[in-house]
């Protein structure tokens, strides 16, 4: 029975064993030893760090690297701002029908591809879209303003892809969450803003850091909406990765990169983590 | 584990009491709350004076829980007024009203140890650390938890939680304190415990408490005064022992403590009533009012006004029954007996071993006094 049991495990585990190693595992070791391999002087390949210390050494990676932590931090905390009170509403105010219909609502854009959603933006943002048209034809402007390619709008679409990640681990919490505490708050003489920062979240605060890490992580390797709707100023940090493996050819460079990119988000998280008090553990469960 | 209480304290309150017999902490007029089409309470008015403790006992869903709710603030009446030391609580919101709650589970803060449970409150009044944690040190003194200020609200007992939650509500130090329930959630021989001490904590601290509950016991044993709420409405506002002995409706009698039943027609009007029953017996009762002959009645009579072999029968109702079995419960045993047309009857055993004698089966003679049994019109 017990052989039994142990044949069956290891029979559903391997079709995700083989997935991890095969396409996880592997390329990345391919990729880290890449990242560790450079010409020398004569052109032979040899063993070197300077893929590394080329991030270090040149102002433009590492600034490109901070401005994008810090712009992915501000997409996290905007998703947060907004993801708090449209999951309150859902579970707390909306009637139990409705909320099926609201969380419907929240997956559809999910529906459609990324790419998709971001041309779905660009259309009625551009200068000849469909808000300019609307703005001129009301006489509030008198020429088109281009709403695309600024940062303003590169940190809104990263919010709109990532509202849902924000939205869904704060709505598993917020159910858990008594009504009648938020009463006895209430009664015991605090404020609306008083009940939302001494009982709301503190009680979502397992919601909010795993939401803020997936966020936060999407934010931070997305390529695609910074790329389109920033332009080309945008300088984030996944488009230099792209142009060192695609533009310059330089595969070790670009190994490099990816893997400061997985080293320096893991650490700003675990500092995050540190300062709020949380074990990841715990954030997990 | 049981509150000390101070001869001097529980004088001091009954001085305060009479001092300010006037004075009326919370005034309800004329509430009624309706959802839709259906109405939660129904013209309901009370008026609770100073430092009492008044109960309002009903059945789950008779609304006694939305007119709690709408006297924390939580609700309002959908007409009537609604005032707290005369001054009118219409559109004042929970935080600003003078009155706290005690909610049915609790609801302790969990992500809070206990000290700042109780001084959450406090915090909110913009008050010192130090005077805050003087205060919650000498509220928790009052309940009997010194030095549980630093513990966890998850590693409390439940009757601990209990004390915690009522003085995170004492150290407001509210006109009134509202009690919804609290003592539902313990286990039984606590609850008991309970009882006593929450009656010792108010005389105490002599604030008013307004508690809610639809176990009769918690009402009789700790209340001065009760209302019995049905429907919506108040049936009968009164002192434990006049809701008891003297009830003014039928739905008063079946509520409050146990009754037996008796469906008949009034034969005869004078000092007494004469009913016969639907089994055919005569007896006489009395009755709040006065009803005519051929009149359908019900005739409630308590399980201890029932004497077993009564020695002397002159002036009692006297009948036959066969004893079914013996429900043994303590000083709260009884004799389930039927009568020869099967009506069920709940007698009660005094346990001074005088009626050992009786077996399940065996014929007894009962009596009842007419003062006893009280007759409702249908």
């Amino acid at each position: 029975m017990k052989n039994g049991f142990r044949l069956t495990f290891w029979l559903f585990l391997s079709p995700v064993l083989l997935w991890l190693f095969l396409l996880i595992v592997i390329p990345h070791l391919d990729l880290l030893i890449l990242s560790f391999r450079g010409e020398s002087d004569i052109g032979d390949p040899v063993w070197t760090l300077q893929n590394y210390k080329n991030f270090f050494i040149e102002p433009i990676y590492w600034n490109t690297f901070i401005r994008t932590a810090l712009y992915a931090m501000i997409t996290t905390l905007c998703t947060f701002v907004l993801a708090l009170p449209v999951s309150f509403y859902i579970v707390k105010l909306a009637r139990p029908r409705t909320r099926g219909f609201l969380t419907v609502l929240l997956l559809l854009p999910f529906w459609v591809s990324e790419l998709v959603r971001v041309y779905g933006w660009m259309i009625l943002l551009r200068e000849s879209g469909v808000f300019n048209y609307f703005l001129l034809n009301f006489g509030i402007i008198h020429q088109p303003i281009e709403m695309l390619y600024n940062d303003i709008t590169m940190v809104m679409g990263l919010v709109y892809t990532s509202m849902l990640f924000m939205v869904v681990p704060l709505i598993s919490v917020m159910e858990s969450l008594d009504d009648s505490l938020i009463e006895a708050a209430h009664d015991l003489e605090a404020t609306r803003f008083d009940i939302l920062r001494t009982i709301i979240i503190p009680h979502c605060k397992p919601g909010i850091t795993s939401g803020a890490i997936v966020v936060f992580m999407l934010a931070l390797g997305n390529y695609l909406t910074p790329n389109l709707m920033g332009g080309k100023n945008s300088l984030w940090f996944t488009e230099q990765i792209y142009n060192q493996f695609i533009a310059s050819f330089n595969w070790n460079q670009g190994a490099a990169f990816g893997f400061l990119l997985l080293v320096l988000s893991s650490a700003i998280i675990w500092i995050g983590l540190k300062v709020t008090r949380q074990k990841l553990g715990e954030v997990a469960s | 584990m049981l509150f000390s209480v101070g001869v001097a304290s529980l004088y001091h309150s009954q001085d305060r009491q009479t001092l300010c017999a006037m004075a009326n902490d919370l005034s309800v007029h004329n509430v009624v709350r309706k959802f839709g089409n259906f109405t939660a309470v129904d013209d309901v008015s009370f008026d609770v004076p100073q430092g009492s403790f008044f109960s309002i006992l009903g059945p789950s869903g008779c609304g006694k829980t939305t007119l709690l709710r709408m006297i924390a603030g939580f609700d309002e009446p959908t007409s009537g007024s609604l005032s707290i030391r005369d001054k009118d609580m219409r559109g004042v919101p929970p935080n600003k009203r003078p009155v706290n709650l005690v909610f049915q589970h609790l609801a302790l803060f969990p992500m809070m140890n206990v000290e700042e449970n109780i001084g959450f409150g406090l915090r909110r009044r913009g008050m010192s650390r130090a005077e805050i944690a003087k205060r919650s040190e000498a509220i928790l003194e009052r309940v009997d938890l010194p030095g549980y200020g630093t513990k966890r609200v998850s590693q409390l007992s439940g009757g601990q939680k209990q004390r915690v939650a009522i003085a995170r509500c004492l150290v407001m130090e509210p006109s009134v304190l509202l009690l919804d329930e609290p003592l539902g959630a313990l286990d039984l021989k606590l609850r008991e415990q309970m009882k006593v001490e929450l009656k010792k904590l108010q005389a105490k601290v002599g604030t008013t408490f307004i508690y809610i509950t639809h176990d009769q016991s918690e009402a009789l044993v700790m209340s001065d005064r009760i209302a019995v709420m049905n429907e919506g409405r108040f049936e009968q506002v009164g002192a434990p022992r006049e809701l008891y002995n003297d009830p003014r409706t039928p739905f008063v009698a079946k509520f409050v403590g146990d009754n037996n039943v008796w469906s008949g027609k009034v034969e005869e009007t004078g000092e007494y009533l004469t009913v016969r029953t639907n089994e055919g017996l005569l007896f006489q009762a009395r009755s709040h009012e006065a009803y005519s002959s051929r009149i359908g009645v019900d005739l409630f009579l308590r399980p201890e006004a029932l004497r077993i072999e009564p020695k002397v029968v002159t002036g009692l109702n006297t009948f036959q029954v066969s004893v079914k079995t013996i429900l043994f419960d303590g000083a709260n045993s009884r004799l389930l007996t039927v009568m020869p047309g099967g009506h069920e009857l709940l007698v009660s055993l005094p346990q001074n071993r005088q009626f050992d004698y009786i077996e399940p089966g065996a014929i007894i003679t009962l009596g009842w006094h007419p003062d006893s049994g009280l007759c409702f019109k249908v």
